[in-house]
Order: C-alpha cells, then sequence, then structure tokens
C-alpha cells in the first residue's frame, strides 16, 4: 500500500495536533504557548535513557526550532534532563553525518559515494561473504555426528538499542535469514 | 522491570543497589521522591557516595563485585529474625520443594563440578519426583531436603560480621539497610529493589540478579505495587531490541535460537517447550509451538507449510557462545570478513578496547550506521596508527535521528510509546528501518539473479512493507502484532470468535501453531489490533491511582502493568495488601478487577481452574532454587577475578565456571587500587550521542578519573592535575577529580583506594578522551557473557599526556 513521506509526516503532526488542542483558553495566556504559537508540534520519546519521557518537537518550515518535556505524559509531566533536554542539538547539529562516506582499503581518507553506489557494494560484499562463509553442514566435536546448521560464520551484526522496535525486528529477520548466528547488541554489555 | 517508573511511588522502601537513577534515570527521581514524601525510605548501596546516595535515608558503602555477599546477608537476616511473609514464600515460590539425594555444597562448591571442562552437571540439582512424576513437597518445609531448609543452610554462613568484612560495610550501616528493608516482609509493606550495571557486569552477574529476585520472594515483594525486581535498562530501547531478539541465543520473543541438535520444528519445540503434570501449573511457555509457528509465517509467508516444516530449516543452528567478546576474539584471529555496526560503537561500548580496535583492522569490510562519525568508523584513522596499514574497507552511512522517522519504543517498564517523525532526516541521512529494507532487497536480488549458497532463506523471505521511499513502519508493527492467514472461529469458554483472513489477532492466547497465524514476536501481540495502533494512545487516565495509566501506549504482555500480579493476592484472590491492590477477585462477578491479571483463571484456591501466579515456570513457583544456571543453584559470593583479596567465605577464589583469560591480573603490587566504570548524567553510552552536542560537552567537557582525598594526599595528585591509569590491559589519561564522594575500602583491615571513572569518552566526536573501556577486562558473567566492567585491579600515578 505504500505511503508517501508527506503522508508520513502529516500522520505525525496530526496525532500531535489533536494532543494540544486540549486547553485552548489556558493556551493564550501561557507564555511557552506564545513562544511556539504558528509552530508544527510533534510528539516523540526521548531517546537517551529507558525512562521513556515524553517530549514535544516544535517545527516551522521543516525545521525544529524547539524541543521541550510534554505536559501531559504521565512519566516525566514536562520535566526533562540536561540530555533529554539537549535533545534540540541532535536534530540541529553541524556534526551529523549528512553524506555517505567510503574508505577504500589503505586510504587515509574517506570519499563521499552516492546511497546507490554504497548499498550496491554492501549487498556484493555480504552476498561474497555469506556465499564463502557459508556452513550447510557442520560434525559437532562432542558426538561426531553431522548436523545441518545453516549458517554464516564470516560476518557479524552488531546492533542496536538505539534503533527503534519495528527496525530491531526487521534487522533480526534480515539477519536470520542471512543465516548469521553472531548477532549481538549492547543487552550484552 | 517487573513494574514500571511510575510505580515507584508506591513503595515502602526502595532499594537501590548497582544503580544510580539520580544520576542516570533522573526523571525516575520524580517517583522516588514522591515515595519518600509518602514516608517511603531510600537505600542506596553503592561503592561511591552517588546523587543518588546523597538523597538516601541510608546509604551503605559496599566494595565493588562483593553483591552477592551484601544480599546474601539480608536474606539470612530476614530469615533468622523471622521477617519473611511465610505464606507467599510457602504458597507461590518453590520453598517446599524437596530436592534430590545428590545435591550437595561444600567450600564454595555445589556437586559434580567438572575441572576439565569447568561446568557442572545440572541435572545433579534436580528436584526429588514423587507420584505422577512431579516434584515432592512439604509444606511444613521442616523437611531437610526442602528448599526452605537448604536455602536456609546455605545462607546462614552469610552472618552481618563476615559479609561485612567482605564487603567491607560499616556494621551499623549494614544492619540499619537490612532492618530497614525487611521491614517490608510484612503483606501490607511493599519493597523495590532498583539495580542497573552495578549488579550485571560481574563474573556472577545473574547471580547477582537471582541474589535480588530471591530477597524479594522471600519478602513477598513481587507482583505486587511498589514491589518487583527492576532492572534499570540503559538505553531507550534496549528493552525493545532485546524483545526482539537481537541476541545470539535469541529469537524474537525470547524464543531460543535453535540449537545444532534442534534438527528439525520437532526437535527445537520438544527441547524448548518445558513440560508439566500439574494440572494448577499454566506452563505459559508450554505454548512455544505457536509462537515459532507464526513468527516462522510472519517471515515465509506461504512458503511456510505444515510439509515443509514451516521452513525451520532456514534459520541458522548455533553451535556454541557467539557472545559480544566471543565474537571480537574471532574477528581478532581474523576469522571474520564483515560486520554491521547499526547504532553501535565497539572501540569504546565493549572491555579490553585497545584489542577491539585492531580486531576491527582485521575485517575486510566493515558498515557503520550511525547519526555521527563514531569510533568505530574511524578507528583506521585513531591517534598511533597508519590508515595505510589498514586494508578494511569502510562504509559510514548517515541515519536519521529519533524524530525524523517513526515508529516505536519500549521502555523500562515495557511500556512501548509510538513516535512521530517531526521533520525529513537531515542531509542525506535516512532512516535504520529504510537502511535494513535496501540491504535485504538488494541482497535478495543478487540471489534471485546469480545464485549461491543456498539462496532459499533469502529469496523466499517475505518482505513486504510497500512500494514508497520510506518501509511502511505500520506495515512491519502489524506484521510483529500478527494476523490471520485464514477464516477462523475460535471458541473461547463461552465465546465464539470469527476472524477473517487478514484480521490482526487481538492477543497472544489466539495464535497458533498449524500456519493460521502469522506474527512476528508474540509478546507484542495485541499492541496493533484491528482497532488501531495500541502504541500511540495518549489516554492519561488512572482509574486505580496507582499509576497503572492503562490506556498511555501499550506495554507488553498483553497491556499488563505489573507482571507476576497474582502474586499480589492471596490463594484465595484476596490483596496481600488491600490498600494498594494491583489486582482482586470479584467472586460475584468471576472476574479480576483492577491490572490485567497474569492469566483469566480464577485464584488458585480454585480447585477446578486456579494456577499458581508463575506463569513462565513449569512448576508454577517462583525458584528460589534454580535448577538452570550454569553456576549454582543458589547465588555464592565468589571474588571479582580481579580482587584485592582472598574469597572470605570459602577457599573458591572465582566463579568456578567462569574461564579467566591471560590479561588478568590480581598482583597488588603491581595493581594496588579496585578501578571501576561509570555514568554521568551529562553523557551517554559510548558518548557518540552526547559527545557532540555543544550543551552538554559545556557541562562536561573532559574524561575524567575520580579519586579519594586520601589517594590524592598519598600520590601528591591535585584537582585538575594530569594521571596515568594502568592495568594488565591497557593505560589512560585524564584530569584527576579529587572528591569526597570516595573513599577507600576496609578489606581485610587493609584501606584499599577505589578510582573510578566515566567510559563515555573516545576519540571522535567534539569532546575527546581515553576511553575507560582501555582499562576494562574481557572476561564475563558465567551464564551471561556480561563483561565485569566494575571491578578491576588498577595503579595511578600523576603525570602523563594526553595521547
Amino acid at each position: 500500500m505504500g505511503i508517501s513521506r508527506r503522508q508520513f509526516l502529516q500522520g505525525g503532526a496530526l496525532a500531535a495536533g489533536a494532543v494540544l488542542a486540549g486547553k485552548p483558553g489556558e493556551a493564550s495566556v501561557d507564555t511557552p504557548d506564545l513562544r511556539t504559537r504558528g509552530l508544527k508540534s510533534t510528539t516523540t520519546i526521548c531517546p537517551f535513557c529507558s525512562v521513556g519521557c515524553g517530549i514535544i518537537v516544535h517545527t516551522r518550515d521543516g525545521k525544529v526550532v524547539n524541543t521541550e518535556g510534554d505536559p501531559q505524559h504521565p512519566i516525566n509531566q514536562g520535566s526533562l534532563c540536561p540530555k533529554g533536554s539537549a535533545l534540540f542539538q541532535i536534530a540541529n547539529n553541524e556534526r551529523r553525518l549528512q553524506k555517505v562516506m567510503y574508505r577504500a582499503p589503505g586510504s587515509d581518507r574517506f570519499e563521499e559515494k552516492s546511497w546507490d553506489w554504497a548499498l550496491d557494494r554492501i549487498a556484493q560484499r555480504m552476498k561474497e561473504t555469506r556465499d564463502r562463509s557459508f556452513k550447510a553442514k557442520e560434525t559437532n566435536k562432542k558426538d561426531k555426528k553431522e548436523y545441518v546448521v545453516n549458517r554464516t560464520d564470516g560476518m557479524a551484526f552488531f546492533g542496536g538499542a538505539g534503533l527503534d522496535n519495528e527496525e530491531c525486528y526487521l534487522w533480526s529477520k534480515f539477519a536470520r535469514a542471512m543465516g548469521i548466528g553472531q548477532l549481538e547488541h549492547q543487552a550484552r554489555l | 522491570m517487573t513494574n514500571h517508573w511510575i510505580d515507584l511511588k508506591n513503595s515502602d522502601a526502595i532499594l537501590a543497589i548497582g544503580c544510580n537513577p539520580a544520576e542516570n534515570h533522573p526523571i525516575s527521581f520524580k517517583w522516588i521522591e514522591q515515595a519518600l514524601d509518602n514516608g517511603g525510605k531510600l537505600i542506596a548501596v553503592d561503592p561511591r557516595f552517588t546523587r543518588t546516595a546523597s538523597k538516601a535515608d541510608i546509604y551503605a558503602q559496599i566494595r565493588p563485585g562483593t553483591d552477592i555477599a551484601f544480599l546474601g546477608g539480608m536474606i539470612n537476616y530476614a530469615l533468622q529474625n523471622r521477617l519473611i511473609h511465610e505464606e507467599y514464600v510457602r504458597e507461590y515460590t518453590n520453598a517446599s520443594f524437596i530436592v534430590n539425594e545428590q545435591y550437595d555444597f561444600e567450600d564454595g562448591m555445589f556437586c559434580s563440578f567438572d575441572d576439565q571442562e569447568k561446568t557442572y552437571d545440572l541435572k545433579s540439582w534436580a528436584y526429588a519426583n514423587g507420584p505422577g512424576d512431579q516434584p515432592r513437597r512439604d509444606p511444613s518445609m521442616k523437611d531437610p531436603r526442602s528448599v526452605f531448609q537448604l536455602l536456609k543452610k546455605h545462607f546462614s554462613r552469610y552472618d552481618v560480621d563476615t559479609v561485612c568484612a567482605i564487603t567491607g560495610t560499616r556494621k551499623e550501616d549494614y544492619l540499619a539497610v537490612a532492618k530497614a528493608f525487611c521491614a517490608t516482609g510484612r503483606p501490607d509493606k511493599a519493597g523495590t529493589i532498583l539495580y542497573a550495571m552495578g549488579i550485571t557486569q560481574s563474573t556472577h552477574g545473574t547471580q547477582n540478579v537471582r541474589a535480588v529476585a530471591l530477597l524479594q520472594m522471600l519478602l513477598g515483594n513481587i507482583g505486587i505495587a511498589g514491589g518487583g525486581v527492576n532492572a534499570l535498562r540503559g538505553e531507550s530501547n534496549v528493552q525493545g531490541s532485546s524483545d526482539y531478539g537481537l541476541l545470539f541465543h535469541l529469537l524474537p520473543g525470547y524464543l531460543k535460537s535453535p540449537e545444532f541438535d534442534n534438527v528439525d520444528l520437532k526437535g527445537y519445540n520438544e527441547k524448548w517447550t518445558p513440560k508439566t503434570r500439574d494440572p494448577k501449573s499454566a506452563n505459559w511457555w508450554g505454548n512455544t509451538p505457536k509462537y515459532i509457528t507464526s513468527m516462522l509465517k510472519a517471515w515465509y509467508g506461504d512458503h511456510a507449510t505444515k510439509e515443509n516444516d514451516f521452513c525451520y530449516s532456514y534459520l541458522p543452528k548455533r553451535s556454541g557462545n557467539y557472545s559480544y567478546s566471543k565474537i571480537i576474539e574471532r574477528m581478532g584471529k581474523g576469522e571474520l570478513e564483515g560486520l554491521v555496526c547499526m547504532g553501535m560503537n565497539p572501540a569504546v561500548g565493549g572491555p579490553d578496547s585497545l584489542k577491539a580496535r585492531e580486531a576491527l583492522g582485521k575485517l575486510q569490510w566493515l558498515v557503520t550506521v550511525d547519526l555521527w562519525e563514531t569510533e568505530t568508523s574511524i578507528f583506521w584513522k585513531r591517534p598511533g596508527v597508519n590508515a595505510r596499514e589498514i586494508q578494511t574497507e569502510v562504509f559510514m552511512l548517515p541515519a536519521a535521528s529519533s524524530v525524523e522517522k517513526e515508529g516505536s519504543i519500549s521502555n523500562s517498564g515495557r511500556w512501548t510509546q509510538w513516535r512521530y517523525a517531526a521533520i525529513h532526516p537531515v542531509g542525506d541521512a535516512r532512516s535504520d528501518l529504510h537502511i535494513i529494507d535496501e540491504f535485504c532487497k538488494r541482497v535478495k536480488a543478487l540471489y534471485a539473479k546469480d545464485g549461491g549458497a543456498f539462496p532459499e532463506p533469502i529469496t523466499r523471505l517475505s518482505w513486504n512493507y510497500g512500494d514508497g521511499h520510506e518501509p511502511d513502519v505500520n506495515l512491519v508493527a502489524r506484521e510483529i502484532n500478527g494476523y490471520f492467514t485464514k477464516e477462523m472461529t475460535i471458541t473461547d469458554k463461552d465465546k465464539v470468535l470469527e476472524f477473517k483472513k487478514g484480521d490482526q489477532v487481538p492477543m497472544f492466547k489466539y495464535l497458533q501453531d498449524d500456519g493460521s497465524t502469522a506474527g512476528g514476536c508474540w509478546i507484542y501481540c495485541g499492541s496493533y489490533t484491528n482497532d488501531g495502533n495500541q502504541m500511540a494512545r495518549r489516554d492519561a487516565s488512572d482509574p486505580t491511582g496507582l499509576g497503572l495509566f492503562p490506556k498511555w501506549s501499550w506495554c507488553w504482555p498483553v497491556n499488563r502493568r505489573i507482571i507476576y500480579n497474582r502474586a499480589s493476592v492471596n490463594p484465595a484472590g484476596e490483596p496481600f495488601n488491600p490498600k494498594r491492590p494491583v489486582i482482586a477477585w470479584d467472586g460475584l462477578e468471576k472476574k479480576w478487577k483492577g491490572d490485567v491479571p497474569d492469566g483469566p483463571w480464577p485464584p488458585m484456591n480454585d480447585a477446578k481452574e486456579g494456577k499458581y501466579p508463575f506463569i513462565m515456570l513449569p512448576e508454577g513457583h517462583g525458584r528460589l532454587y534454580a535448577l538452570d544456571m550454569k553456576d549454582g543453584p543458589f547465588p555464592e559470593h565468589y571474588e571479582p577475578v580481579e580482587s584485592p583479596t582472598r574469597n572470605l567465605l570459602s577457599r573458591t577464589q572465582n566463579n568456578p565456571v567462569v574461564k579467566l583469560p591471560a590479561n588478568v591480573s590480581s598482583d597488588l603490587a603491581k595493581y594496588p587500587c579496585i578501578g571501576t566504570t561509570y555514568r554521568v548524567t551529562e553523557h551517554w553510552q559510548a558518548g557518540a550521542m552526547t559527545r557532540s552536542l555543544p550543551w552538554l560537552v559545556e557541562l562536561v567537557p573532559d574524561m575524567f578519573v575520580e579519586i579519594s582525598e586520601t589517594l590524592a594526599r598519598q600520590k601528591g595528585i591535585a584537582n585538575g592535575d594530569q594521571v596515568k591509569v594502568s592495568t594488565e590491559r591497557g593505560s589512560i589519561q585524564a584530569k584527576a577529580l579529587v572528591t569526597s564522594r570516595l573513599k577507600p575500602f576496609n578489606v581485610g583491615g587493609k584501606m584499599i583506594e577505589q578510582v573510578g571513572m566515566p567510559w563515555h569518552f573516545g576519540y571522535a566526536g567534539l569532546a575527546t578522551g581515553d576511553s575507560g573501556n582501555v582499562l576494562t577486562p574481557t572476561v564475563g558473567c558465567a551464564n551471561t557473557s556480561i563483561p565485569e566492567f566494575k571491578a578491576f585491579l588498577c595503579s595511578i600515578d600523576k603525570g602523563g599526556k594526553r595521547a
């Protein structure tokens, strides 16, 4: 069924709009509301620790112009710690990676590449490694019997406790389909 | 967490051991402070006088790695002083179960240890079976072979004086902790134990957690409001990433990943489906075949049929341990060609970082997907190496941040909350969902075109998440929840339910083992139903006043906010604490009221349908005595691998099941101080997400090493001086932070100093510094392989220049 990027954004704004439409009477006398008047609001959850605090993201013309604690959120009731308060600087940060970068073997620098080029080459690398290291069968050291293991031993997938659930699920599904036994992430550390 | 963040307000005593919520989960303190306002007590047990300790009613200092001694002493204190919740212990735990004659324990060793293999024979610890092949029980708990008597005997050795000699805790502090917390053994009192990596990052980490659980079971504190065993997890979605099986031994929903000798689906189900003959045991894992079959249907769609074992053979089979540290070890030997890191930074986050960085250079290719340049993505140009000599091909892909994409994350209390995209990803960044989708589609296309090694698991993988630029995250969430693959009529008691093909499965009790349902992760069944996305709910009503907020987001399992809640009522279904009832049985209406109960059955006393409360275990009773731990049925104190003292409790120095690496040393002449790592509010994990944010960098700009005033005097180190810390693994340099928060430990009459440091720093980003994990050893927990970051030996000297 597919969903365009435009719809994708509207979904968020719509839901968040409904949330904030609660008390229009109070809004006019409330300073933070004045500051954020006319901005689009979207709800999110803090990406740092696991308390799961609610945050409102205010945007204008596709840019994040303010983030603050969500006063309606039952856990944090509007408060945030220093990290949660700094979410704004994740969205607005000149150090954020903006381009696909590639470092050739033995090179001393990154070079910019297109997504298509990089994704094709990565897919190729994954396939080559899988084809080379795929173990259909293996003899067990203890009972000396042969077992079907259908496992790719030549690569590992790491991550990630920073991914969304839906991303984790697809990562898990893709990894196992690739025959990856060595799938690990931060929960082991 | 068995409970959740807001529930902390319901506690009469909060024991924070091996965690520092004021620093690392700051907003949790809103609810801890509410408990304090209600008259509750906060107890902090930590090697350092932390920010949490500064707010606590009682603070007790503990030497790193001696938690079992500390908690074991509390278990003994509760037993000796009859402070336990006896009805709870008798009815709901395995205290009354009889253990077979072979079980024995002597001088730190349990019976049947294989010295060569460094393993125990777990079968020798089994229950003694009676008639009908069921475990024998003695409800009086007086039988000398009953779990209760064996437990008493085991922990009788943990007397207060011995414990304090081990932990270095002042006796009056220790007694104050024991008295305050064990007072929650009364049915109308609630005590919660909060823990984090101070408990898990140990060679006996799982037994540390078990010691926590044992104490809570003895005090009747599991299943109740304000109680529980509560792991304060470190990342925003580490709960979810664990739930979805991103660990070598798991598949989504804590199903086990298949082992080599689970040769077909039948064999897998036989191995991993526990059995019981006791009709009162719900034995929930008995449903394993339904969950694995539904997952395989979600993965292989129409290709998965009963005839082909639902494509079970496509799953990789494990033979051995592929935990993080083992993978790095294999990488270091050149046995891996490729590595993909999705938001993970092994050059900083794992133990013995210098080795990990070297290992990355043995790869042919490395893909990093992150918001930033990380130490891992630029390992080839790290200080001190020649990039030209490193042959690894590196792809650094820019990822979207949390406000640039849509999806759900699960907090520590299992609340799964939906986030929306506020803006498009910056520059050419893309969501991880998009990137994984592209990986899969492109590899699929290559195998479809060129063939290769066993292509079917990939070419036949069901992977349809829309035609848009971005995969439709709602389609993924719907698949995770599960749907009917054909028309179904299900009779549930007096109800007849009709489902059409494609209907969402409303809850996991309707998942099937015959292929008529597909569902990616059974514990999330109910999160996205025909009624819509439950995770996006924002109804802040709280009908019970307990802070359950049942219509805010959604939580697994089945939106149950406090798990094991059938243990909050007596066997007749009446709340142990009528002031804070989580659930209560309404005999007239014949139903439970309050939170979603741990299963619909009537109370345990109901002769026909009653069930035991610990529904995930085949015997239905909480395990004071465990059957499946690799290092013993009871927690036992062992010293950390690097320790300043011999074990005062037995002649078994370290956890006997743990194999020791070569680069560890307990030579006090070389390494006289105890080292430990920790986190600060202003930074996060390996630092990529905070060390490039100017506001946070301004707050904490530098790597530092924290030492006591006594150690500073002894070494002539002043606050802000450059110091060098060394272990058997390597050295780091940083600024000294001299504080009164750290004090030396009394170890056998000798004062041993401690050196604390954050592990957030590295050579990438705006603020850089040496990495604490250069110092930590690669040796892990016997059960989980989680490394012992919290207790190692080091030396510290003034001087040095940062590399």
